[in-house]
């Protein structure tokens, strides 16, 4: 395939390898975070690990939208999912993230009418289409997948149509990141920083990290070239005693992001004071709902949501895997209990959290593969 | 304990919980049930196989002398599609599953499950379908059944066949036969039926010039049955991973696959890369996974390659003994994965 297979490229893969061998220091310890789930799922997927010197460690960050849902906005949506005469919509991950009373999924199969939707203009157009039902969006992601809801209900709007609704879990990047970095038992030498969220915001955004934290961030896309391209970015400033931000994604992410998109942005949302995280717990301005200009399409005053708060089940330790604090394996329910086909933690439902990209992918031990 | 060696251990402890039969614990019947992988497995070894006294599971049974028999329903939307129709796949699914067995496929019965309202039309045109499937893969439509719903309790049409074939004498097939230094062989480029379905469904808005492979696999497993193919299976739901996958466990191997050597078509390929979706997970309908003696590849592949629909034909990976019951991936980029069972469904009702 053209302008992928490049990037895939096992060759070229090996060059940049033996120039990473030139840039560590033999006796250092490196650890480089990916803030991104899609970046996990690349590293594990195309195995990028196998290239990497033993010294040079990835640590995989929080930037997964469907593992930061926490278990009471899925029963929110559960909710109105069971409402008489609504068709809830979400991406297909979603449908498997367990509330505190079973999936979307399972209230499907009870009967709630729970379609999986590739675009919010997907079900925009399940609306047009049935216009004596009520249908939901049921909008999670950063800042890569907002503009695409934002434009759909100015689309909405714009067009009249009265029976679709959206549910808004939009989060936004850099608060996380700036919890992750106040916290005392983090030790990290540079961040892999976020491709699809920069075709939006931009490489600015990211420049407190080297500014006030004095770590190296390198944006970068997600093909397994690109991200060994990173990497390599990264241990070069750290040798040549360099901390900045670079943009390693150029072909996709302008420095100063998508004026377009924040606009519309900025015209359909407004900031949440606050929003709980999955494991994380409530970050202050982290989040998104809809502005009050488009308050008639918000599905949290549209339906009544129990709106409670549940706390994750105790035996769980997404916060942990999501801060990098642990590796999924290190989970005491990880494999066992908590498995991609049974997930207690969110981390082990989405392709992008680390749990299920390493229950997946990463499950053997690389030394015993025998003739 | 240093940390290779505590996750060590603790792969150690999820493999033997994996490998334990497993038990069917859900409370309903989701969608999952039905997409090939993880969870039909479950509710087959864990529900079916034990009340019905079934040991090993396999494409279709050898009872009595030498007589192969199976059975399949096929509920696929929409009827019709590029490259066959639900039709023409009652009949090759049935006889593939008969030919994977080793078996030369004989005769079909036939069950049919109208919904009210039906366009006759539409059923002419499968009726006339089977005729045709079943006249180039040599099997008589010998007997049948017909019953009919009310509207709203079937989506037009669903068809079940049963199949009947006689062992061909030169086949030794059974998972257990396969041992390490084998090969694995694919007989085509592989997830074209999956992809066409999900793009005939048009609520993707894409578009692409993929059609369904459905096609009889006898005339294939006929070029290359012999004392060295130890196994053969058709990569129908769930793909040639789950394939992989489900002869790994049975006959308690490793199988490394090299990623670079599957064949795929371009347009395939730009569809799964779109959707997020591995090809390697994806439905075929007339592509089957053999495994075969290392020294037999060469004559076997050139065997396949005389064949329609097999030019494509190729090795993709190796038997190995560790890390037992595992399928490993090495990838195009030079790293290795694990490729496991599907979990969800990413894709249901293809068949």
């Amino acid at each position: 395939m053209k302008f992928v297979d490049e990037f895939r490229d096992g060759t070229l893969g090996q060059k940049v390898a033996a120039q990473i061998l030139g840039v560590v220091e033999p006796g250092r310890h490196y650890k480089v975070m990916e803030v991104c789930g899609g970046h996990t799922h690349s590293i594990y997927r195309y195995g990028v690990d196998d290239l990497l010197p033993e010294n040079v460690e990835l640590v995989h960050g929080p930037g997964c939208p469907v593992c930061v849902i926490p278990m009471g906005r899925v029963d929110d949506g559960i909710a109105i999912a069971r409402e008489p005469g609504v068709i809830f919509t979400c991406f297909g991950d979603m449908l498997r993230v367990p509330g505190s009373n079973g999936t979307l999924l399972d209230a499907k199969a009870q009967g709630a009418d729970v379609r999986m939707v590739y675009s919010p203009l997907d079900a925009l157009r399940i609306a047009k289409a049935e216009p004596d039902r009520q249908v939901v969006f049921f909008a999670i992601g950063f800042e890569t997948t907002a503009p695409s809801t934002a434009l759909t209900l100015m689309r909405a709007r714009a067009e009249g149509v009265e029976n679709f609704s959206c549910m808004c879990n939009h989060v936004t990047i850099v608060p996380p990141l700036r919890a992750l970095l106040e916290s005392p038992d983090l030790r990290l030498d540079g961040f892999i920083g976020p491709g699809h969220v920069s075709t939006v915001v931009g490489a600015r955004p990211f420049e407190f990290i080297p500014a006030d934290y004095g770590r190296p961030v390198v944006i970068a896309g997600f093909e397994p070239l690109d991200i060994l391209h990173a990497i390599h970015m990264i241990l070069a400033q750290l040798a040549e005693g360099r901390c900045e931000v670079e943009n390693q994604y150029t072909r996709v992410v302008p420095y100063d992001g998508n004026t377009r998109a924040l606009a519309a942005m900025a015209e359909v949302f407004a900031l949440r004071p606050h929003f709980e995280w999955r494991g994380l717990g409530f970050i202050s301005q982290s989040a998104l709902r809809l502005s009050d200009a488009y308050a008639a399409l918000d599905a949290e005053r549209r339906f009544s949501v129990p709106g409670v708060r549940v706390a994750d089940p105790k035996a769980c330790q997404c916060g942990e895997v999501l801060k990098g604090v642990i590796k999924p394996w290190e989970c005491k329910v990880f494999g066992t209990a908590c498995t991609p086909e049974h997930a207690i933690g969110t981390c082990m439902v989405s392709p992008e959290g680390a749990c299920a990209a390493y229950y997946n992918y990463g499950r053997f031990a690389r030394d015993r593969v025998v003739a | 304990m240093t940390v290779s060696s505590r996750e060590e251990r603790i792969l150690g402890i999820i493999e033997t919980a994996r490998s334990k039969r497993p038990r069917f614990k859900d409370e309903r019947i989701t969608m999952v049930h039905g997409a090939g992988g993880k969870a039909t497995q479950t509710l087959i070894e864990g529900l079916l196989a034990p009340a019905f006294g079934l040991e090993e599971l396999a494409d279709a049974a050898i009872v009595g002398d030498g007589i192969a028999l199976t059975t399949d329903s096929f509920v696929v939307k929409p009827l019709r599609f590029p490259g066959g129709s639900i039709g023409e796949l009652a009949v090759n699914g049935t006889v593939n599953d008969l030919a994977v067995a080793g078996a030369r496929p004989l005769a079909l019965s036939l069950a049919l499950i109208l919904e009210e309202g039906l366009d006759s039309a539409v059923l002419r045109a499968e009726v006339e379908a089977m005729a045709e499937a079943a006249a180039a893969a040599g099997v008589r439509i010998a007997s049948g059944d017909t019953k009919v719903v009310e509207r709203g309790h079937a989506d037009g049409m669903y068809v079940c066949t049963t199949g009947v074939g006689l062992r061909d004498p030169r086949a030794e097939l059974s998972p257990g036969a396969v041992r390490p230094g084998d090969r694995v062989i694919v007989s085509g480029s592989i997830g074209e039926h999956g992809t066409a379905i999900m793009l005939a469904r048009g609520d993707l808005g894409l578009d692409a010039d993929i059609e369904s492979d459905t096609r009889s696999l006898w005339p294939a497993v006929d070029a290359m049955l012999g004392p060295d193919v130890r196994c053969i299976r058709d990569a129908t739901r769930g793909g040639v991973a789950s394939v992989l996958n489900e002869i790994a466990r049975a006959a308690g191997v490793a199988i490394v696959v090299r990623e670079g050597d599957v064949p795929v078509d371009p347009a395939v390929a730009g569809a799964a890369e779109l959707l997020g979706i591995d090809p390697m997970y994806v439905a075929n309908e007339g592509k089957m996974v053999a495994f075969v003696a290392a020294d037999a590849v060469d004559e076997t592949l050139a065997a396949l390659h005389a064949v329609d629909g097999c030019e494509r034909a190729a090795e993709i990976g190796e038997v190995k003994t560790e890390p037992t019951g595992m399928v490993l991936v090495e990838t195009a980029f030079g790293g290795r994965r694990v490729m496991d069972q599907l979990v969800g469904d990413p894709l249901p009702r293809i068949c």
